[in-house]
């Protein structure tokens, strides 16, 4: 292989280029960091694959099942949370296994980067009984891609391949390979495998129990469970990244480095513990690994001295298993920068208009949910995708009509068509009476404005029908369904007033695009000090391009301004102006 | 060559990305190993990112930590100071004298801090520029990362060809010429 094969790739970036060199057919996701660029970058190999953009994870991998049924190498991918929403396939699919290859790419988030909960998919994919894969890099992330399909092949399960946010997210070299030749299988028509009524799923079970322990005794021997001997004195058992934390900071201890972290390799594992003094587990989150070894009367160091939460870093094993005390700068006190809604951002009109209202919001997954912090603080609750609409009507099924006159949903167009719609059936279905804003902002936002259903348009760039969300509220028996401009502030209080105290469901659906769609050049406003009467009125939405000058008067930050006009809609006094690119 | 650190810290939207893939580029294109680690997802909105750039013989973790940096290049002063403490003793902090107010500021919940350049110079080598200003001289004020990271470069072991090089294959096409005029505003600084 020459030099001129090896590039930088993004973790995600080498996951696409590994199910690519793979030979995979079929690939279905939906967007959720830090999974989100895998499908982004697949799609460049378009003329040799298919993918696409599902409403939801639950979707994506019966898409990737039946690919998988037909006989082609399939996959999904997804956050840890959408692989909840994905539990249901996903659990019965493992009854199942595969005809081609199958292969269910999970991101977990330690640390919290952009997610709700910080589950470890170990966890769930154990009590799935599927087995991990889990590379530690760039290069392994490509690599463990080829083998996940060959070991799922041959050992005729699906398999979890299992990233963080800092594998996804980080870039290293990887030497690039041709694309394999994979035929597809021929598909066999077994209902005894396929159809998982009780009598099939009883055989199935005690079938893939025998699969699993067969792969655990290859699992003592496969490359990728690779035993680095060293000073006996530490030994450690780690995967994934934390491998290249214990490197850093264990250059001369024995690891023992998993590749494959379900089922673990007891024999491997076994003989390793003997050979070592002292014997350390270090995974991030959930003590997987060591409750296991543990239980096979290893003595071990794991949970006691390392944390179930965030990342973790060398210097965090050198203060823990080394005692060194690293002497370390304190940080400055500085204050906090947390995420905010963009400037421009027609969520901050929609949320203003809340506010002033002293309206509460049952909150969804989205940027939307920046709307819970000062000075907005319209949000009062955020917990998984669709959410806001069923919490709304639990609130009113508990408290009654009245309760909830102040109240209303806020879920985005992307967020809606992945599971809100459900809820909304719910209410119509049962009586309810709460209003449900739709923030169509045209894509979906938070992950990088990905296409879906309602856009018009496929990951593969292909025009397609684009779903008519005022039909779909209507057709599932929402009498009251208004559209309005995001940034139409006055008709915006208006209609969320009278919507709010009608006796049935209202769905308001604020219509603006997102502001990081447009590349075109935007028109920018100004403010004149002369004009300012400094009543603050303007830096009530908490855009950030507005700052207040030394002598109180509004400064508009003309690198930041986007000219979505909210400040000069808010000021009485004339004193914001919209200027052309050439007047400034 | 040990292992060289590198550090962009600014805000959610500033180009971190971008520079990113810069010196990914000039790493690999010097024959390193190299590894990157980026911020995606919500902290993009905003937020405070880092982004974390090391390369050398062999590299193992991705990120750079407390204590280890070679060199931090802030795009925003507040920025700078918030992950100053992850410099070496003798690294080189390049900041953009340059000031967005962060959410609890805005709100008046918290004080920008007053006097932040001087503060940083008392405990670290220290190189300034006001890039915005001198991006806006050029003619656009988004190119403002390149007259930075020229600044930064005088401080890394890359020859001003494999800058350009690296500058031609990453930037738009269109923004070629002004991106290099950027990094000469820097470089010559």
């Amino acid at each position: 292989m020459s030099e001129t094969n090896k590039v930088i790739m993004l973790g995600n970036e080498a996951i696409a280029r590994g199910a690519y060199e793979a030979g995979v057919k079929v690939s279905a996701a939906y967007p959720g960091t830090p999974s989100t660029e895998i499908s982004e970058y697949l799609v460049q190999y378009k003329d040799s694959l298919y993918c696409e953009w599902s409403p939801n994870e639950k979707v994506a991998v019966e898409v990737a099942v039946g690919a998988s049924l037909a006989g082609t190498r399939a996959m999904a991918c997804m956050k840890h949370v959408g692989f909840n929403v994905a539990a249901d396939p996903a659990y019965s699919v493992s009854y199942m296994g595969v005809n081609g290859g199958l292969v269910i790419v999970v991101a977990d988030d330690p640390g919290l980067y952009s997610s709700q909960n910080e589950q470890d998919t170990r966890m769930v994919a154990r009590a799935a009984k599927l087995p991990v894969i889990e590379p530690a890099d760039s290069a392994e992330a490509k690599e463990y891609m080829k083998l996940a399909f060959e070991l799922s092949e041959k050992f005729d399960r699906p398999f979890v391949y299992r990233t963080t946010t800092r594998l996804a997210h980080s870039q290293g070299i990887v030497e690039l390979e041709n694309r394999q030749d994979i035929p597809d299988k021929e598909y066999v028509k077994d209902i005894r495998k396929t159809v998982m009524m009780p009598v099939n799923a009883k055989i199935r079970h005690a079938e893939i129990e025998k699969r699993n322990e067969e792969l655990m005794e290859a699992a003592n021997t496969l490359s990728v469970n690779r035993v680095e001997m060293n000073d006996t004195e530490i030994g450690v058992i780690t995967s994934g990244i934390p491998y290249q934390y214990v490197k850093e900071a264990l250059p001369g201890a024995s690891v023992l480095k998993l590749g494959l972290v379900n089922p673990l390799p007891r024999k491997l594992i076994e003989e390793f513990a003997k050979k070592v003094d002292k014997l350390y587990i270090v995974e991030e989150l959930d003590p997987v690994i060591e409750e296991q070894v543990r239980s096979w009367g290893i003595e071990v160091i794991g949970k006691e001295i390392f944390t179930v939460q965030g990342e973790y870093s060398a210097n965090m094993l050198r203060t823990a298993i080394l005692k060194e005390d690293l002497d370390l700068a304190k940080p400055a006190l500085a204050p906090g920068r947390p995420p905010i809604l963009c400037p421009g951002c027609p969520h901050r009109s929609v949320y203003y208009v809340l506010n002033k209202l002293k309206f509460h919001a049952a909150g969804d997954i989205g940027c939307y949910t920046l709307g819970a912090v000062a000075p907005l603080s319209v949000v009062d609750t955020t917990m998984c995708m669709g959410s806001s609409i069923s919490t709304l009507h639990g609130m009113e099924k508990a408290k009654g009509k009245d309760y909830i006159k102040n109240w209303v949903a806020v879920i985005g167009d992307s967020t809606f068509l992945h599971t809100g719609i459900n809820s909304l059936m719910n209410m119509t279905y049962n009586h309810a009476a709460g209003t449900v804003l739709i923030l169509d902002n045209s894509t979906t936002g938070m992950t990088g404005h990905q296409d879906h259903a309602a856009t018009g348009k496929t990951l593969q760039g292909e025009l397609a029908y684009a779903i008519d969300i005022p039909e779909i509220c209507r057709a599932v028996g929402v009498k009251n369904v208004i559209e309005v401009n995001a940034f139409d502030i006055e008709k915006l209080e208006r209609i969320i007033k009278e919507e709010t105290q009608k006796e049935e469901v209202s769905v308001i659906i604020t219509k603006s695009p997102c502001v990081l769609l447009s590349k075109a050049k935007k028109p920018l406003y100004i403010a004149h000090a002369d004009k300012c009467k400094k009543c603050g009125m303007c830096m009530k939405p908490g855009c950030p391009a507005m700052t207040k000058d030394t002598d109180g008067t509004v400064k508009i930050d003309d690198t930041m301004c986007t000219g979505c006009g909210l400040c000069e809609s808010l000021c009485r006094f004339d004193a914001i102006e919209l200027v052309k690119e050439g007047d400034r | 060559m040990a292992v060289k650190n590198i550090m962009i810290v600014g805000v959610g939207g500033q180009g971190t990305l971008l520079t990113s893939r810069i010196l990914g580029g000039l790493a690999t294109l010097g024959g390193y190993d190299v590894k990157l680690s980026e911020v995606h997802g919500m902290a993009q909105r905003g937020g405070s990112v880092v982004t974390f750039v090391r390369y050398g013989e062999k590299v193992a973790e991705p990120i750079v930590e407390e204590g280890q940096a070679d060199v931090i290049i802030a795009f925003e002063r507040l920025e700078a100071l918030r992950y100053a403490h992850f410099l070496k003793k003798d690294g080189a902090l390049v900041v953009n004298d340059w000031r967005i107010d962060p959410m609890p500021v805005v709100i008046g919940a918290a004080e920008y801090p007053e006097g932040i350049l001087d503060t940083l110079r008392k405990m670290y080598k220290v190189y300034t520029v006001n890039a915005t200003e001198e991006s806006k001289k050029l003619g656009n004020p988004r190119v403002f990362n390149l007259v930075v990271l020229g600044i930064a470069a005088q401080h890394m072991d890359f020859t001003k060809e494999q800058w350009y090089e690296v500058i031609e294959k990453t930037v738009p096409p269109k923004t070629v010429d002004i991106n290099k005029k950027a990094f000469d505003t820097g470089y010559h600084l």
